[in-house]
């Protein structure tokens, strides 16, 4: 079904200062295919990608579309091709509605805004061809996001577009809002056109594409038929080597409980109910994991818990002291680690040194501080110690922390956090963005900690990291603990429900059609 | 399979000793200076284009500035004299910059200071003079901090921008000391506003005979050092500078954002205070309505200038010391009106963080 | 103390406080389409200033109102032009770049103007007052409200035009969308810059526009640092009147009004209160505005945050 080529990208270089982000790649996508880009993150996917849709400029090499040279670096010759992009991060501006979003750069700048209802018509009609449920007079910041996704590839076709390219596109996703995501390609390839599918998960890649090619540092180091591959195969290209699936770990030990959250609840930064009466314990060598799709609640719950945020209701106790009330400060006194969700905003601070990020929680206390005064050797000596322990790739241990790639700054909050000796470790979102070398390292370092006999909260959204290492998976939905299951891949179904706020055995009734591999 | 292979760091050998501490410091030395530098001679060429084209001989006008601030040690010490509100402000503008609190208030700071600071000097007259003079300079410094934290609370309780607030205050302590001078504080029988006279007892000493340097000069380099110590060696001067550069990190640490950036703040309002009371006590000896000609505004720029680091204050506090003595006596020598410094400082301005800017951007990682 | 509460009196300060407000409203105006694109200029007060020297200079030089105001515009837009230069092109710390404009329109008017004007004392002809015929008639209120200069009148028209320009056209979408999401208008094919350029300058010629109406419609002379923080206060203004035109045009009135209050209580001999007091009113009104902004949900989501592409 696949038809002749629609798009060749040829030998395509691009670096940003040191860092090389495309080093000669090259593609060749055909008409009426989907064909899948994999990748770990960082291996210039997305970079590709900009460079094919003109936002970004190659160094070197060239596209051709349609036996055309596009000119580079243009978003409108892309739009003018046919080429257009759903990004990971949507470009959807959230004080506008749907419409104003749709007519945003098009036409003359100095054209008056008449022609919204003509919009608003084309949009109903696209939406209904689709099965989209589109609303053209809905602001965009009411949106779920599973919604805005829609809006999205909506914008899209109402461009028209004839090639789609979707990066990461099921990374917010249910896997049943997945599951309908991967069938709309599909119905979009039957109405003629071509989608380009950039992911890092391999069981999608294989359920839904034609053709795939892995990219890794910048070059495509293979192109297949999907038929004729199969994950293992996809996965060992992807890094380069065997991947580890499966992390070998001791059998569960039940300890006393450590930590014991009941009925919290928390708002969020607007003020509105995010965590609505949550209710876990997490015990000795144990490690508890919360799976949810982002945005359920799962940030407030780790703001609230580490003191960030003030709990509406309930009790937090940490070793039979209550937490609920205390600062932040005070929980960092506490046998309380964390490892935030988000490295960059809140875990490290980019432009410091290794030493002055290391001693964050710590640098008014013994042995960093005395007598008000930092202790720079202590400090050093920390740090150095630390960098060796969990091999943090540094030039040295006083550059600026930005100047490290994201697996190591991953890595050294790991380590300060567990250098803490804390008794209960929570951790929201611990491979996030990081390579697959890092990611193994951090996880068997958590397992390690399991060992020895920590409590250890995971936060994930990613079910892979889940079934890895946790004892036990709690599900959070709209604020609430819906469900716990054990780590068993092979009722992935019933994770994913509840995921979508569905109790499993309620399947049938269920209003959206479900279909689960 | 469980055998993961982790690249050695790149320099296992010998981790982290770079060549010899003293060589890796002066080439940073080197390195923190040369931007700041190239900055003020871009600002100089600037005021240069400026002289040329409204028909002066810029050569001429630099060469009087510089061979007539460095022509003896009387103007030397005019010179260190006018350097001494600069660094005293700049050093506390340090503080507030690293905390990324843009106060603009420190002139108005430095009248709060200056009008407490006059209002403890004309009164208590009994007290033996060492220890008023210490009255005068703790309560302009009160004073000042207490302007200043104003804003603070005002920005930590109501997030009312510390820009517009600051800057209001300035106005209305602007105004408030032309009050006191018309009204209170106001000489008796005096044909113009301003203050009494301090008795002489309790003039700030001087340092050098035969001119009017007094150890104020001796006060700012120190409390450079100290603000120094404050910021890069001591626990709260970390927090100040994580509140800074990121509060979520700062929150995240345990670390208390409100009480950083009141006490950042204050710190520089102290300062700023603490210069208006230098100035009374050791200048002017009293109080009149227009006593700073802006040490607040050129203090920014002095601030800036050092890139935040207080020891780097001081030396641009002398730089722009030295283009305002040389103003002067453009001023009188070639008749170029001396308001041209604000657009050197302005420059001043405008090159640095420009440079700043361009330097980030090469630098960003990109992952 | 009665004569104060009446009609006259009230006319007096409705009057006075339209005319004070003008150059405020302007500034503030302009500086709302600047901010909905994202970019906080406080360098306005600088901007002013350099209007109202250019404005007066040009006056004094060709006789000629229109091109005078015409030269307060021009110079706003390239001193405008400056800071767009360090905040958008060089992505350098707007706060920081705005403080510096500030300092340079200082330093180059008063530089300029002691080297040039400084004997003009006789200063130049201003915008002549435009009766309304039968609305300036009315008793009490006919002659302080409908006796005003052009620029005061059109006043009147800017919350409209500028609403039309930022809510009903295509132009103002991007730009708004550019202060809210400037990465979805740059993958739409528009550049954040040029947009933000655009927002700027038109934004510092409304600042420009507000300094001359300083000298070319209120005093007749320059005096250095004349402006005496109007840009601080229409700064303050946005914020209060939540990146509204309409509603910065109604905030800026109060604005007027403090200042119209402050003149007119200050030629009352029957008042007991300081002058510096009085004076000291707008700017204490300022910080007051401020205090009761506390939600500021409504400001653009980029607001003073450079763009940087991938």
């Amino acid at each position: 079904m696949a038809g002749q080529t629609l798009l060749r990208i040829e030998n395509v270089h691009k670096r940003f200062g040191a860092v090389i982000a495309s080093a000669g790649a090259s593609i060749e996508v055909r008409e009426g295919e989907i064909y899948a880009l994999l990748g770990e993150n960082g291996a210039g996917k997305s970079v590709l990608m900009s460079i094919l849709c003109g936002v970004l400029t190659a160094d070197e090499g060239r596209i051709v579309c349609r036996g055309v040279e596009l000119q580079p670096g243009s978003p409108e010759e892309a739009v003018r091709r046919g080429i257009g992009m759903v990004h990971q991060h949507f470009m959807l501006v959230p004080n506008l509605t749907v419409a104003e979003n749709y007519v945003l750069g098009q036409g003359s700048p100095l054209r008056v805004l008449s022609h919204m209802k003509a919009v608003s018509a084309r949009i109903r009609e696209l939406s209904d061809k689709y099965g989209l449920d589109v609303r053209p007079d809905a602001l965009v910041r009411n949106l779920s996001v599973g919604e805005q996704q829609r809006v999205e590839i909506l914008k899209v076709l109402y461009h028209g577009i004839d090639l789609l390219i979707l990066d990461e596109p099921t990374a917010v996703l249910t896997p049943q809002e997945t599951d309908r995501l991967l069938e709309l390609l599909r119905d979009l390839v039957a109405d003629g056109k071509t989608v380009i599918f950039i992911s890092h998960k391999l069981d999608e890649v294989m359920r839904v594409s034609d053709r795939v090619s892995v990219m890794r540092d910048g070059k495509v180091v293979f192109t297949t038929d999907t038929s004729a591959t199969n994950p293992r195969e996809l996965a060992r290209m992807m890094v380069g080597r065997d991947v580890l699936m499966e992390l070998p770990r001791e059998a569960a030990r039940q300890g006393e409980i450590v930590l014991s959250v009941r009925d919290l609840a928390c708002n969020n930064e607007l003020g509105l109910p995010a965590v609505r009466g949550v209710s876990f314990d997490v015990r000795r060598n144990e490690i508890v994991g919360i799976a949810g799709v982002s945005g359920n609640g799962q940030s407030e719950l780790a703001l609230a818990m580490s003191g960030l945020a003030p709990a509406t209701a309930g009790s937090i106790r940490l070793n039979g002291e209550e937490l609920c009330g205390l600062s932040p400060a005070a929980i960092n006194r506490r046998s309380f680690a964390h490892v935030p969700e988000d490295r960059h905003k809140m875990g490290i601070v980019l432009p410091l040194p290794l030493t002055e990020n290391v001693i964050l929680q710590r640098y008014n206390r013994p042995p960093f501080s005395a007598r008000g005064l930092l202790r720079s050797r202590a400090v050093e000596d920390h740090t150095r110690d630390l960098v060796q322990r969990f091999k943090v790739k540094a030039r040295d241990i006083d550059v600026p922390i930005q100047t490290l790639s994201g697996g190591n700054q991953q890595k050294l909050v790991v380590a300060r956090e567990l250098a803490r000796h804390p008794d209960f470790l929570l951790i929201n979102q611990l491979t996030r963005g990081i390579d697959i070398g890092a990611m193994e390292f951090v996880m068997q370092e958590v397992l390690k900690q399991r060992e020895a006999g920590k409590a250890i909260l995971l936060i994930s959204t990613e079910l892979e990291e889940l079934f890895a290492i946790c004892d036990r998976i709690l599900v959070i939905y709209e604020g609430r603990i819906i469900g716990e299951m054990p780590p068993d891949r092979s009722r992935l179904d019933e994770i994913g429900l509840l995921m979508a706020g569905k109790e499993p055995s309620a399947r049938s009734a269920g209003s959206e059609p479900v279909r689960v591999h | 399979m469980a055998d993961i292979d982790i690249p050695p760091s790149r320099k296992a050998a010998s981790p982290f000793s770079s060549n010899t501490p003293l060589l890796a410091w002066s080439r940073r030395l080197l390195k923190s200076m040369l931007p700041p530098l190239v900055a003020v001679l871009v600002a100089l060429f600037a005021g240069a284009v400026l002289l040329a084209v409204t028909g002066f001989n810029p050569l001429d006008i630099f060469t009087v500035m510089v061979s007539g601030v460095f022509q003896n040690v009387r103007s030397i010490a005019e010179m260190l004299l006018k350097a001494t509100p600069l660094i005293l402000i700049g050093v506390g503008l340090c503080v507030s910059f690293r905390c990324s609190i843009w106060n603009i208030g420190a002139e108005g700071q430095f009248y709060a200071g200056a009008c407490a600071a006059t209002f403890c000097g004309v009164n208590f007259a009994g007290l033996p003079p060492a220890l008023h003079i210490c009255l005068v300079l703790v309560a302009g410094t009160a004073a000042g901090a207490l302007w200043a934290a104003i804003a603070g609370v005002l920005k930590v309780a109501f997030n009312a921008s510390e820009i517009v607030t600051t800057i209001m205050l300035n106005y209305i302590a602007i105004f408030m000391t032309s009050y006191l001078v018309t009204g209170p504080l106001m000489e008796q029988g005096a044909a113009y506003p301003q203050s009494a006279k301090f008795a002489h007892a309790i003039w700030l000493p001087r340092i050098i005979p035969s001119t009017r340097l007094h150890i104020g000069i001796l006060i700012a380099v120190a409390l450079a050092v100290v603000a120094y110590v404050f910021l890069f060696r001591s626990s709260a001067g970390y927090a100040v500078r994580i509140v800074g550069i990121n509060s979520h990190a700062a929150r995240y640490a345990g670390i208390s954002v409100s009480r950083s950036i009141v006490l950042a703040i204050a710190i520089s309002g102290a300062l700023a205070g603490l210069a208006g009371a230098v100035q009374i006590e050791g200048v002017t000896y009293r109080l009149y309505q227009d006593i700073s000609p802006g040490y607040g505004f050129e203090a920014i720029a002095v601030a800036l200038l050092a890139n935040n680091n207080p020891i780097g204050a001081i030396l641009s506090g002398i730089l722009f010391a030295t283009l305002d003595s040389g103003s002067e006596l453009m001023q009188i020598n070639a008749q170029v009106p001396q308001v041209l410094v604000f657009v050197i400082q302005g420059m001043v301005i405008l090159s640095v963080v420009g440079f700043a800017a361009l330097k980030f951007q090469s630098a960003r990682p990109s992952e | 103390m009665e004569h104060i509460l009446t009609l006259g009196f009230l006319a007096t300060t409705i009057g006075a406080t339209w005319r004070l407000a003008t150059p405020i409203i302007f500034a503030s105006i302009g500086e709302v389409v600047s901010e909905r694109a994202g970019v906080l200029n406080i360098g306005l007060e600088g901007i002013m200033l350099i209007g109202a020297f250019v404005g007066f200079w040009t006056m004094y030089e060709t006789g000629h109102l229109p091109l005078a105001f015409l030269a307060a515009v021009l110079s706003g837009v390239a001193a405008g032009l400056v800071f767009a230069l360090f905040a958008i092109t060089i992505k350098a710390n707007q706060i920081i770049v705005g403080a510096a404009i500030n300092l340079l329109g200082l330093g180059l008017t008063s530089f300029l103007f002691r080297t040039y004007l400084v004997h003009t004392g006789q200063g130049v002809r201003i915008a002549p007052a435009i009766d309304i015929p039968l609305l300036s008639g009315i008793p009490y209120f006919g002659a302080p409200l409908f006796k005003q200069n052009l620029l005061v009148y059109s006043t009147l028209l800017l919350p409209p035009i500028v609403g039309f320009l930022l809510y009903r056209t295509s132009f103002g979408l991007t730009l708004r969308a550019v202060g809210e999401h400037p990465k979805a208008v740059d993958v739409a094919g528009r550049s954040v810059a040029l947009y933000r350029y655009g927002a700027v300058l038109i934004g510092s010629g409304l600042a420009g526009l507000g300094g001359g109406y300083l000298t070319l419609a209120h005093a007749n002379q320059f005096v250095e640092g004349m402006t005496s923080g109007r840009g601080f206060i229409a700064l303050a203004v946005v914020v209060f009147a939540r990146w509204s035109p309409a509603g910065s045009f109604f905030v800026s009135l109060l604005f007027g009004m403090f200042y119209a209050l402050q003149l007119q209580l200050q030629a009352e001999p029957s008042i007991h209160i300081p002058y510096q007091a009085l004076q000291a009113m707008p700017y204490l009104a300022t910080i007051v505005a401020l205090l009761l902004v506390r939600n500021r949900m409504d400001a653009p989501a980029t607001l003073g945050v450079p763009y940087r592409k991938a």
